[in-house]
């Protein structure tokens, strides 16, 4: 972090930054979800001249065994860059920041992954950097996110991430290298878009207090831009490749071949592998309340073959 | 898991289907699958190339710095090729430094650029004695669908092609200027499904294979590397077939991935 | 009083519905009030939000609303009662070891096949690399999986071979009521076994078999489509379509179905 300013003005005093950006402005992003053939999700994320690669595996077996956990799956993020992903040439392997990288990145994604529901097997996370050009741990967690859910894999959210930092004497956003290089101060972060919660935080160089719930706010207010190009990179996908769609077959199949979790798990949230218990104590009122508002595609089971014709494309 | 089971009769399905003179993917024996290849898709390197071979693909990035020569060899720069097998090319790979087969590839990889004298050591001396370019070749497999040495092969050679010598930048030079190539080598794979050979094995076909063959021509037909691998054995007369049929194919890649291919090579000089 | 026109006794032909529902994203909201939680969703509050990428479903069963996602996307996920086709990875004295194609490779007992098994004699009746066909005995709450041979239908393999497809196109491949594949086994003259984890095991001669992988391959990519029925007759057989296309394109009058038949239950293969 920060060797001493030399004769670069990061920033001047309209608080246009050497990139032609203001102290707000995210860098260009493009996201793509289902890139790779062989892994199980994927996704490829430029980020301002950032190219990082996505890719999952999983739920699998887990090598080598002793690091299984027999109450759930374990998380493993492998960050990675390419040797020719910087200026001078990197030599291949993990070094002590990629290492680094690696465990926090997985600690975030492990926050978000159901990972009970498959015990006894790993996640297992790549990210290969391709191209670098700082904020590089941001856009890999950020492309991890869409992989995952590419894959299929249960998660309670997707998780954007952002970094903020110090340039010139200002709380800036989203530093490229030299920024990076030259500036006071950097701020990674991550957040559960829904309950705001911070999965990854990190800070290195030298804030205020102000300056630090100041940069906060700003990378909040750009994780949120970010959860929404995640969101369309993953719809995207699946609008585009029409071959993706359910047909009504696979639906039925799915509902008949599955079961609703039991009681038990509906409180923790989630898909459990318990008897359908059609019987069982629910926590119900008197009344089957049927809210206002929302469809409610009210289809008695013993007619789930009836087919109304907003159904019927032919 | 990290082994790749491949049913018995599965197995055995393809090799029948090999003697029919057909293949999984609906090719024949003698067939390539598409091919499709970006330049310049690396900013940070000084050349750069994104190969996809059916669906295979690899990204190449070349970068240059500045070096001592080794002190046997003072009139020459350096060249190096390493290849990343890395675990999200397929379920099968395990993370860690390159393995065996990882070393192979680079290394045959490499022969075949180095001794057709695609970039001649004698042309990366800045000072002779004192310093040299050192040319690292870094291959990065993204997606791993078989035949990493032909894929691998055509990118090199591409992202060669479209290198920049960062004279300027690294102020031992007026300018920079892109690196000049002198041959275009195209590597072909063969294997021996049972008794029948392919070109361009898939994944699956490797995993199956009996043994392998791969043998790269350079412009004139003439012979730069080969390597046999996987076990198995070639009889003689297999061996001067795949080389006929290399010959062939390397003027079919050439004619495919490059207009004019003999324009794009720079005769040595003297 | 809605008409059903699904025509049941005929081969396969299926209604192919491109389902409008909404595509929701993990920690997407996709209800809110007092509905049953279903599969892929949870709740706080009264807010029911989607755990995987897939389609919003809304329905009552029995009377009460749930909420479910169906997922577009996701590997193989055992249940107890799945018909699979497994290779063996590995063997010890009582059990052989079978990737199938789920997140941990499932154990299959001596005590658990049609023979008599002596203990440490279970090379005698298995190699690694064989293929069989499985059922899925037993899931526990630590993803241990175990599978059977005992059973009408379940046998080692031999001859053919195996094609893996996506498993959420299982469905589209076996049809409704079995119609699609009954038509593919007909016309090919192949056996052809399907497994619920992807993967399909198919015999006969060469040429068919590489006929019935086009088929599965196009049904794979093309599975939302209508007509598939007949595109997949016509690859299979040139002759048969034009009976199928016909009845589609309605030449003859469609046959209606008996709502009585029309019930769920538990396809066994």
């Amino acid at each position: 972090m920060g060797s001493p300013k030399e004769d670069i003005t990061l920033i001047d005093e309209k608080g246009r930054r050497l990139d032609g950006r203001l102290p707000n402005e995210l860098r260009p992003i493009k996201i793509m979800a289902g890139v790779l053939n062989r892994a199980d999700g994927s996704a490829y994320v430029e980020w301002g001249n950032n190219k990082i690669l996505a890719a999952v595996y999983g739920p699998r077996e887990v090598h080598p065994r002793h690091l299984q956990n027999p109450q759930k799956a374990i998380v493993q993020c492998r960050y990675n860059m390419a040797a020719f992903s910087v200026q001078d040439r990197k030599r291949p392997g993990p070094d002590r920041r990629s290492i680094e990288i690696s465990k926090i990145l997985s600690e975030a994604l492990e926050s978000v992954v159901l990972v009970e529901r498959f015990p006894r097997t790993t996640i297992d996370v790549y990210l290969e950097v391709l191209q670098a050009d700082a904020g590089t741990r941001c856009a890999a967690l950020t492309a991890a996110s869409v992989a995952l859910a590419d894959a299929g894999i249960p998660m309670k959210d997707l998780i954007p991430a952002c970094a903020v930092g110090k340039v010139g004497g200002r709380v800036v956003l989203d530093l490229f290298k030299e920024e990076d290089n030259y500036g006071e101060a950097d701020l990674p972060i991550a957040i559960i878009p829904r309950t705001k919660e911070l999965v990854l935080l990190q800070m290195d160089g030298h804030l205020t207090v102000e300056e630090f719930k100041e940069g906060l706010k700003m990378a909040y207010e750009a994780c949120e831009k970010i959860y929404e190009l995640q969101k369309q990179a993953l719809l995207e996908k699946y609008t585009k490749r029409k071959d993706d769609l359910l047909d009504k077959e696979t639906v039925e199949k799915f509902l008949e071949r599955t079961e609703i979790p039991s009681e038990k798990t509906e409180l923790e949230g989630g898909e459990g592998g318990g008897e359908e218990e059609i019987e069982a104590e629910e926590i119900v009122e008197e009344e089957e309340e049927v809210p206002e508002g929302e469809e409610v595609e009210e289809v008695p089971e013993t007619e789930l073959l009836e087919i109304g014709e907003e159904f019927m494309e032919e | 898991m990290f082994y790749n089971v491949i049913s018995e009769l599965t197995r055995q399905y393809v090799y029948k289907l090999a003697e029919s003179g057909k293949r999984r993917d609906g090719r024949v024996l003698d067939q390539f699958r598409d091919i499709t290849v970006q330049t310049g898709v690396i900013g940070t390197a000084e050349g750069s190339a994104r190969v996809r071979l059916g669906k295979t693909e690899i990204v190449v990035g070349i970068k240059m710095q500045p070096g001592e020569p080794y002190p046997d060899s003072p009139d020459q720069g350096v060249m190096t090729t390493n290849l990343e097998l890395i675990p999200m090319a397929s379920p099968y790979i395990e993370p860690g430094p390159p393995g065996a087969e990882a070393i192979e590839m680079a290394r045959v990889i490499d022969r075949g650029i180095r001794e057709s004298g695609t970039i001649p050591l004698s042309d990366l001396v800045i000072t002779p004695g004192e310093k040299v370019w050192v040319l690292f070749i870094d291959i990065h497999v993204l997606d791993y669908d078989g035949n990493l040495f032909d894929a691998g092969t055509i990118g090199v050679i591409k992202a060669l092609e479209n290198t920049v010598v960062p004279a300027k930048d690294y102020e031992v030079g007026e300018e920079n200027f892109p690196l000049k190539i002198r041959n275009i080598p195209i590597s072909t794979t063969f294997v021996k499904l049972g008794k029948v050979i392919a070109v361009d094995p898939t994944a699956e076909e490797e995993s199956v294979a009996t043994s392998r063959l791969t043998i790269t021509t350079d412009l004139n037909g003439d012979l730069r590397a080969m390597q046999k691998g996987i076990g198995g054995g070639f009889t003689l007369e297999e061996v001067e077939t795949c080389i006929e049929k290399s010959i062939r194919f390397g003027k079919q890649l050439r004619s495919l991935l490059w207009e004019k291919p003999e324009d794009v090579v720079t005769p040595e000089e003297g | 009083m809605i008409e059903v026109v699904i025509d049941m006794e005929s081969e396969g032909e299926s209604i192919s519905t491109h389902l409008k529902g909404e595509i929701v994203i993990p920690g997407q909201l996709i209800a809110e009030g007092r509905y049953r939680v279903g599969r892929w969703v949870y709740r706080e509050g009264d807010k029911y939000y989607a755990y995987k990428l897939g389609l919003k479903d809304i329905r009552s069963v029995k009377g009460k609303p749930t909420v479910n996602v169906i997922p577009l996307a996701g590997k193989y996920d055992p249940m107890v009662g799945d018909l699979v086709i497994g290779v063996v990875v590995d063997m010890g004295p009582t059990t052989w070891l079978f990737d199938i194609n789920g997140p941990n490779p499932a154990p299959l007992h001596i005590t658990e096949t049609p023979w008599k098994v002596d203990f440490g004699a279970t090379g005698r009746y298995f190699k690694v690399a064989d293929a069989a066909v499985l059922r899925v005995l037993y899931k526990d709450d630590t993803s241990h999986v175990q599978v059977t041979l005992k059973g009408p239908g379940l046998k080692k393999l031999h001859g053919g071979v195996i094609t893996e497809i996506a498993p959420s196109k299982i469905p589209r491949v076996i049809g409704k009521n079995g119609s699609m594949i009954a038509m593919m086994k007909r016309l090919s003259r192949c056996q052809i076994i399907v497994g619920q984890n992807g993967r399909i095991w198919i015999s006969g001669e060469v040429e068919q078999v590489k006929l019935v992988e086009e088929a599965l391959r196009y049904i794979e990519n093309h599975s939302h489509l209508s007509g598939l029925t007949a595109k997949v007759a016509e690859l299979l057989d040139g002759d048969a379509s034009d009976a199928v296309r016909a009845r589609e394109e309605g030449d003859a009058p469609p046959r209606r179905g008996r709502r009585e038949n029309v019930k769920f239950e538990r396809r066994k293969e």
